[in-house]
């Protein structure tokens, strides 16, 4: 099966309503070539889930500013003025969780794991409507796994069946995000004839569909 | 005092120890990375994904794919280690980093501090602060000792939590302070600064017997 495809396939996979999960960190690590195709395909009520909402012309930022976001789960929003202003208007929906809470959702959702007991958040507003479990004396929060209907990754190397690799702080939430939902996409920096064995990081079984490859090295 | 931020990093540069993996967040607490002692093997761990964090790239060494936590094209040092978010929040909340230094807007005499919101105001989210905190073996808050005049170290915090009960001392250019169970203890001053002028400063209760000088 060619797992490689181009813009006009991309397009047929965005729907309205859609979830979907975007690597990156600040920016860095997020498919940004895929970010645009998603503006270009101008669906709505998309539920984007990534580490923050990016700037306002760079990452999940420009689909924000495209008015085409319903509701933003993310850990942080500060950098993206667009954010915060849709957030008070009641046009966006924002679920903030903490950073490490949110990453462990998703990695437990991908490894068949119900939720997470942390004990990030206990005696703050995110306790609130949350199961308090203690062990040992400790109190923790109950955060159940999530998933999402699309994933999209940013990769720094693909073999012909993508298995993937990462460059350097470009990995962070990539790796996770490929494992949790229904149909992971990775943009591709470099298509390579051969990679490790020992240095994949996400095996091509997790990868649906590539995107790119151009640079080739 | 002009230098308030140098002050606040030197000071806290103070507290690391040979071999310590630390965590320093944005703002002022990232300028103690300028101010490491010369005879301390420090390594610093970004939460985007680095042990090893270096300075700002300059302009012939900037990696798109190379960022700290602000966001800024930075380096690695050698014998660093890249990793992904779930590893790295491993990391942060397994115990396993010595050190954590964060800004905040309020802290108070049970050591909870409010870093994330203002409720109807400013939400930049908490990123990875309420990890950082609770998992962290030792939390600073390095912050300017009030905002416009107005008191950060309070009795209670008004602002909603980052974390109750987590922090263990708190730097600003006027004072050290360590949080204890029976309080917050002053512990050094400024030079130029008196007691009096500090506790006036402060609307937390300090507790102090013998108050030692700021190296500045």
């Amino acid at each position: 099966m060619d797992k490689w495809i181009d813009k006009k396939k991309f397009l047929t996979l965005i729907k309205d309503r859609q979830s979907i999960m975007v690597g990156g960190f600040l920016t860095c690590g997020t498919p940004e070539t895929l970010i645009d195709w998603v503006v270009e395909s101008g669906k709505n009520d998309l539920t984007i889930i990534c580490n923050d909402a990016g700037y306002p012309d760079k990452g999940v930022g420009k689909l924000i500013a495209n008015n085409q976001v319903k509701k933003l789960i993310a850990s942080h929003i500060g950098t993206n003025p667009y954010a915060g202003k849709q957030m008070s208007e009641g046009v966006l929906e924002v679920n903030l969780i903490p950073q490490g809470t949110l990453i462990e959702q998703m990695r437990a959702y991908g490894a068949g794991l119900g939720g997470i007991l942390t004990p990030v958040g206990v005696k703050t507003s995110i306790e609130e409507g949350k199961q308090v479990i203690n062990l040992s004396g400790r109190d923790y929060l109950l955060e159940e796994a999530f998933g999402a209907d699309l994933a999209l990754v940013q990769a720094y190397q693909s073999d012909q069946l993508g298995n993937l690799t990462y460059a350097k702080t470009a990995r962070n939430f990539n790796p996770i995000i490929a494992t949790a939902a229904n149909i992971v996409i990775a943009y591709v920096d470099n298509k390579v004839e051969k990679i490790d064995p020992e240095t994949v990081i996400t095996p091509h079984t997790f990868i649906k569909y590539l995107v790119g490859g151009k640079l080739s090295g | 005092m002009d230098n308030i931020k140098e002050i606040i990093a030197k000071r806290v540069a103070k507290e690391l120890k040979d071999g310590d993996l630390v965590n320093l967040g944005i703002g002022v607490p990232a300028l103690v990375a300028n101010y490491i002692p010369k005879d301390c093997e420090v390594y610093l761990q970004s939460e985007n994904g680095i042990i090893g964090l270096g300075p700002l790239a300059n302009e012939d060494e900037i990696d798109l794919n190379l960022t700290n936590p602000s966001g800024q094209y930075a380096t690695i040092k050698e014998n660093g280690a890249y990793f992904d978010t779930a590893f790295s929040f491993m990391i942060i909340r397994g115990g396993h980093l010595d050190l954590t230094v964060l800004g905040t807007l309020e802290v108070d005499e049970q050591g909870s501090m409010a870093s994330w919101i203002i409720p109807g105001k400013l939400v930049p989210g908490m990123g990875g602060s309420m990890d950082l905190v609770i998992g962290a073996k030792k939390v600073i808050v390095a912050t300017t000792h009030t905002n416009k005049g107005k008191a950060k170290i309070k009795k209670r915090c008004a602002l909603p939590l980052t974390a109750f009960g987590v922090v263990d001392m708190i730097v600003t250019e006027m004072a050290v302070i360590e949080v204890k169970p029976d309080g917050l203890h002053l512990i050094e001053r400024h030079p130029e600064v008196s007691i009096e002028e500090i506790v006036k400063n402060t609307e937390a209760t300090l507790i102090y017997d013998e108050v030692k000088l700021m190296e500045v």
